[in-house]
């Protein structure tokens, strides 16, 4: 009997190896450790045997039923792992193609120059202040120092409506007395953001609308040197650190004095190209201390207070920015040119 | 303007590095826009200064085969000499006159030239070659071969004194900086107030010319008389005869300083008024003497300054009759206008090549007269654009010595003893006071008095210290200081912009408020952009016709209120937008060219006029628009059927969901614009928030769009964003595990889905904490004019588990009370 369950070990042993799936497997454990199994069956049959030979066959048939359990237990793993190996094998995709479309929305990239420009002057404690688009002659000239006829009006051709007296402002500098006669005597800091109209041809370089924003500052110690460490900052941070500025003198009525301000042409690193004209220099605003009449129609004392102002087209910026050539694709809304963003 | 360098050092030394100059000068705000370099290195086409040289013409030879060329025998150097073939008109005068001179342009072979027959500029290297049988390596310029004007006609005629065989580069080489100058800078329209500027900024002497004039004969206060209306239209008028004067060319020197500074020479006399008014920014205007004599009929002329009576013509000297309005400022005489003052003389009285005696103009005009008659005329000049920016009345008498000075010296006329001079207002001298304190208040530098002083003087500026105060008086050249800012310009600008150092605000940081409305938008931007949509942004200038398609070609059209411009640059551009739904749809049908989906968006202001009000209300509006199929193309297959009506109603429930909207409805309406049955109206609070819905077939077309399903909403963000809650709260979450029901109900077509819902809800009470329409059912098995709607109902408490028991008593609670109030049944 012993010799009889040694071969019958040996039988199973040989036969598991030959079960290549879960199939297979079930059914040699049927056929040798199951209800019927032969390893079963050989185990009742013990009764058959002599007394005294008993407990020696009892003992090893547990052994071997033992042994069996484990082998079939690790084959039972091993084939686990081959039908995962050949389903993992055969689950393989080409990574090249296209993923599922998501369907991503945008926002306009002049959105996204505004709200990066109202980000780093929030953090210099200025806040968006905006007005009206179609504005008297009095709040987009006469009270920013420009009474009818000045020269200076030649600087922007402006679009009048059929109203007498009203027109679409030409820059957001009318925002200037609306927000200082809304808060004076209290210091001001906002930055006016808002669409501008200018009678211009529309060509590659010019439209006819176009954002605008500016900046005001007014209080009792605000002072030139200010204005050029506000703009440096603002420089550094929307077209990077390694940027150089300069400041320049310029002319604007409702400033003096009055600065244009002009980053290093990020193209050619100042070496002169056609987007710098040669120059080497870009400029990317204007500025000023706020002229004395314009305090004084704000509301405030000009012996007392002192502020500055400055003003940019974030579409300019977003240009030079992105190296776009043309600001009619801004208006233009082709989604070929939205969609880079 | 333009001022070529040679002409500036005839004023100031420059004693910096061409580069060094215009950065310093466009710093202190005279912007070198361009530099233009002639025949010097850096020039488009430089001068070989060995090839090109000046040359002197000895003999003109005739050419033995050839009538139209002659053979010039050009001396270009101690001995070396050339024949040159030519054909140049202004050389055969000299032909077989034996030994001349004539200094000319020389060029040996080898040099570099415009190719002057070319059509685009290009340039030619001069070779050896024979011409109609005569050998020729060199030839003499013309002005265009070199790059100095288009003049082709003959070749370029140096002075007699021109040295030869010198390298032209160093004879007529130049640079002319191009400066673009802001209207404040009227006093550096001129080579002088741009050599001021360079003094001060270098620190360098200026140099003015001599005023001296030699005078003789009958004073001219004796033969004219001058007259001014009113002196706020004419500050001063300056009259000056000048008798005998001799017509002719003007010399090269001038009319080379005349070209390069943009202008054409005309005659002697016509150059010097116009060599006066580049250098000294004075406009003059030089009168026939005796054609006014003529028409004061023996008297004395009377030159009389007055607005134009109505209906009053004139032919100015480009010979248009011109009708004027009071609103011209005239120059006349007892016999009717001469001149429309400060833009053109008239014909009559015009200098002409019979002049003999002259009258000299100088006078001072108001600006804004003279820039609204140059505008109202289209008659922009260098006269006007001078004085439309403002002319100190001071140079008036600067200008008019100067001239005469020339009229003497170049057309060999005789000034007449004295001038007349009427200056009714002088302006009173600028004084203004300027302190150490002001100026660190307001630049933020800390400058003493004497550096202030200093800074001031080098711009002429009048100085004395008084106490702790700088008294200043402004020079009389100078039309735009007129307050303490203006001086603190002027320091800022000679100190140095780029020397100021850059610090951060002191000043306390005022009230920080928050800017609810910019919060509000922009959270409903980011919502659409969540939902899939590209922002777009369209002018704001429409034309009612454009906004009139929104409508089918057969509704009756309103006449709506428009902001209208009344200077449209296009026909397209004519009013302010009343809607944003017109523009988004024209940016739909351009963008469908390339595209076959598109969900866009725009946010912006709209423009709505207000009866009695002169300016209108500018509120904001949100339109949406979907076309297309509603997911893009992909290899794997996706949901390519057109977008509906509900892939709309999401994007406008993400909305509302994200801006936390209470008590948001959609209500079924009507609206021509869209399709009948498929347009809604959403509603907060009972309130109209504007419409959405598919578009009606007719407008799509009305848009150019091929026929195809487009989605739009038109709302009102103002009223939207008004109603959106100041806070809303968080509702706990529960601990205990949820229970799903399923129910579906039959109802009539009618009843619209939303009250089912409502019912549901109502009837589930605080333990039904979610209801999910998942199937909507129409055919047979449920009858004609009914529907079958199948909820997913998830019921949960917060303080114990729920039974199913629990959850299929509230369930039937649900179906009861839709049976009741619907007359629903349960479909099993």
């Amino acid at each position: 009997m012993l010799e009889e369950l040694n071969r019958l070990e040996e039988e199973a042993l040989k036969a598991l190896e030959t079960a290549e799936d879960e199939e297979a497997l079930d059914q040699w454990y049927r056929a040798y450790l199951g209800r019927k199994g032969a390893v079963t069956r050989m185990v009742r049959s013990v009764g058959t045997l002599p007394k005294e030979e008993r407990p020696a066959f009892g003992r090893r048939a547990n052994e071997v039923k033992q042994a069996l359990e484990a082998a079939y237990a690790d084959r039972r793993e091993t084939v686990r792992r081959m039908a995962l190996a050949r389903a993992l094998e055969e689950g393989a995709v080409d990574v090249t193609l296209p993923g599922r479309p998501v369907v991503r929305g945008r926002l306009h990239p002049a959105t996204r120059t505004l709200r990066e420009i109202y980000a780093i002057f929030a953090d210099m404690g200025f806040q968006v202040y905006r007005s009206r688009d179609v504005e008297t002659d009095e709040y987009n000239f006469q009270l920013l120092n420009m009474p009818p006829h000045h020269p200076a009006r030649d600087m922007w051709d402006t679009f009048y409506t059929t109203q007498e007296g009203v027109l679409l402002r030409t820059h957001t500098s009318p925002g200037q007395i609306h927000a200082m006669r809304e808060f004076a005597p209290e210091p001001v800091r906002v930055i006016l953001p808002g669409m501008c109209y200018r009678y211009e041809q529309i060509t590659a370089r010019s439209e006819i609308q176009f954002h605008q924003v500016e900046g005001l500052a007014v209080g009792r110690n605000i002072t030139m040197t200010d204005l050029k460490g506000t703009l440096a900052e603002f420089a550094r941070r929307m077209f990077g650190p390694e940027r150089k500025m300069r400041f320049r003198c310029s002319h604007f009525p409702f400033t003096e004095p009055s600065v244009e301000v002009d980053i290093d042409c990020i193209l050619c690193e100042g070496r002169g190209c056609p987007v710098c004209k040669h120059t080497g220099w870009l400029e990317i605003l204007g500025a000023g201390m706020v002229h004395p009449v314009v305090l004084r129609n704000g509301g405030y004392d000009p012996d007392v207070y002192s502020g500055f102002a400055f003003g940019m087209g974030p579409e300019r910026i977003t240009m030079l920015k992105y190296g776009i050539q043309d600001i009619r694709y801004f208006w233009g809304n082709d989604l070929r040119f939205l969609e880079q963003f | 303007m333009r001022v070529p360098l040679s002409w500036l050092k005839e004023y100031v030394d420059v004693t910096l590095p061409l580069s060094e100059l215009t950065e310093r000068l466009t710093l202190a705000g005279l912007e070198v826009a361009a530099v233009e370099t002639i025949g010097l290195p850096g020039a488009d086409l430089p001068w070989d200064p060995e090839r090109i040289r000046v040359g002197e013409v000895v003999e003109v030879k005739p050419h033995p085969d050839a009538d139209r060329l002659v053979l010039a025998v050009v001396r270009y150097g101690e001995d070396d000499y050339e024949t040159c073939v030519t054909g140049a008109p202004n050389l055969f005068p000299y032909l077989g006159k034996g030994r001349v001179s004539v200094k000319v342009a020389f060029a040996m072979e080898g040099a570099r030239l415009w190719d002057p027959y070319a059509e685009k500029p290009r340039v030619m290297k001069l070779k050896k070659t024979k011409i109609r049988g005569v050998p020729s390596r060199a030839m003499v310029c013309s002005e265009r071969e070199l790059g100095l004007s288009d003049e082709h006609e003959g070749i370029l005629i140096l002075p007699d004194d021109a040295p030869v065989g010198a390298p032209l580069a160093d004879y007529l080489g130049d640079v002319v900086l191009d400066l673009d100058l802001t209207p404040n800078l009227a006093r550096c329209f001129s080579v002088i107030g741009v050599a001021r500027e360079v003094a001060a900024l270098t620190g360098q002497p200026l140099r003015l010319p001599s005023l001296e004039v030699p005078m003789e004969g009958e004073p001219a206060a004796d033969q004219v008389a001058i007259e001014i209306e009113d002196p706020d239209l004419c500050a001063r008028y300056i009259g000056m005869v000048i008798r005998d004067v001799t017509i002719g060319p003007s010399p090269f020197w001038m009319q080379r300083r005349l070209q390069m500074a943009g202008m054409r020479p005309i005659n002697n006399l016509v150059d010097i008024t116009n060599y006066v008014m580049l250098e000294w920014g004075q406009p003059l205007h030089a009168f026939d003497y005796d054609k006014l004599a003529e028409r004061a009929e023996g008297g004395k002329p009377t030159i009389i300054v007055r607005p134009a009576r109505p209906g009053e013509r004139m032919t100015t000297l480009d010979g248009i009759d011109r009708e004027l309005t009071p609103d011209d400022l005239l120059i006349c005489d007892t016999a009717g206008p001469v001149a429309i003052a400060g833009v053109m003389g008239g014909l009559e009285t015009e200098v002409t090549e019979t002049t003999r005696n002259i009258l000299l103009e100088a006078a001072n005009f108001n600006f804004i007269s003279i820039r609204r008659t140059s505008r109202r005329l289209k008659l922009p000049s260098e006269s006007s654009a001078r004085f439309g920016r403002g002319v100190h009345p001071a140079m008036a008498r600067r200008g008019a010595l100067r001239a005469a000075g020339f009229f003497h010296r170049l057309a060999g006329g005789a000034v007449a003893q004295g001038m007349v001079d009427a200056y009714p207002a002088p302006p009173e001298p600028v004084v203004l006071t300027l302190t150490p304190t002001e100026v660190r208040r307001v630049l933020g530098i800390s400058l003493t008095l004497d550096e202030l002083s200093d800074i001031l003087t080098r711009l002429e500026f009048d100085c004395h210290v008084e106490g702790d105060t700088l008294r200043v008086t402004a020079p009389d050249h100078r039309l735009d200081v007129t307050c303490t800012a203006d001086l603190l310009e002027e320091v800022a600008r000679i100190y140095g912009y780029d020397r100021l150092p850059a610090t951060l605000m002191a000043d306390r940081l005022p009230p920080q408020r928050s800017n609810r409305d910019l919060a509000l938008e922009e959270r409903a931007r980011d919502l659409l952009v969540e939902a899939g949509l590209q922002e777009v942004i369209t002018y704001r200038l429409t034309t009612p016709e454009r906004e009139a398609l929104l409508l089918p070609p057969d509704v009756p059209r309103e006449e709506l209120p428009y902001v209208h411009i009344a200077n449209p640059i296009s026909a397209e551009r004519t009013v302010m937008r009343r809607s944003l739904l017109a523009s988004v749809l024209d940016v739909a049908a351009a963008n469908l060219r390339f595209r076959d989906r598109l969900a866009l968006f725009e946010i912006g202001k709209v423009f709505i006029p207000v009866e009695g009000e002169p300016l209108p209300e500018e509120p904001r509006r949100l339109a949406v628009l979907l076309t297309g199929p509603r997911e893009p193309l992909h290899w794997a297959g996706s949901d390519r059927e057109p977008m509906d009506f509900f892939d709309l109603k999401g994007v406008v429930e993400a909305l509302v969901e994200g801006l936390h909207l209470p008590d948001v409805a959609y209500v079924p309406t009507e609206h021509p614009s869209f399709h009948p049955g498929r347009v809604a109206q959403l509603t907060v609070d009972g309130e109209p928030m504007g419409v959405f819905g598919e578009l009606h077939p007719l407008v799509v077309e009305n848009f150019d769009m091929p026929p195809r399903p487009v989605l739009a909403a038109d709302l009102d963000l103002e009223a939207l964003l008004a109603k959106v809650p100041e806070t809303y709260r968080v509702t706990p979450l529960s601990r205990y595990p949820a229970v799903r029901q399923d129910i579906a109900v039959v109802v009539d077509e009618e009843v619209p889905a939303a009250e089912v819902q409502r019912v549901i809800e109502q009837a589930g009470g605080k333990l039904l904490r979610r209801v999910q329409l998942f199937d909507v059912y129409r055919g047979e098995q449920i009858g004609e004019g009914k529907k079958s709607l199948a909820y997913a109902l998830t019921f949960q408490a917060d303080d114990r588990t729920l039974t199913d028991h629990d959850a299929n008593r509230l369930r039937d609670k649900i179906v009861r009370r839709l049976e009741a109030t619907l007359g629903a049944t349960l479909r099993t």
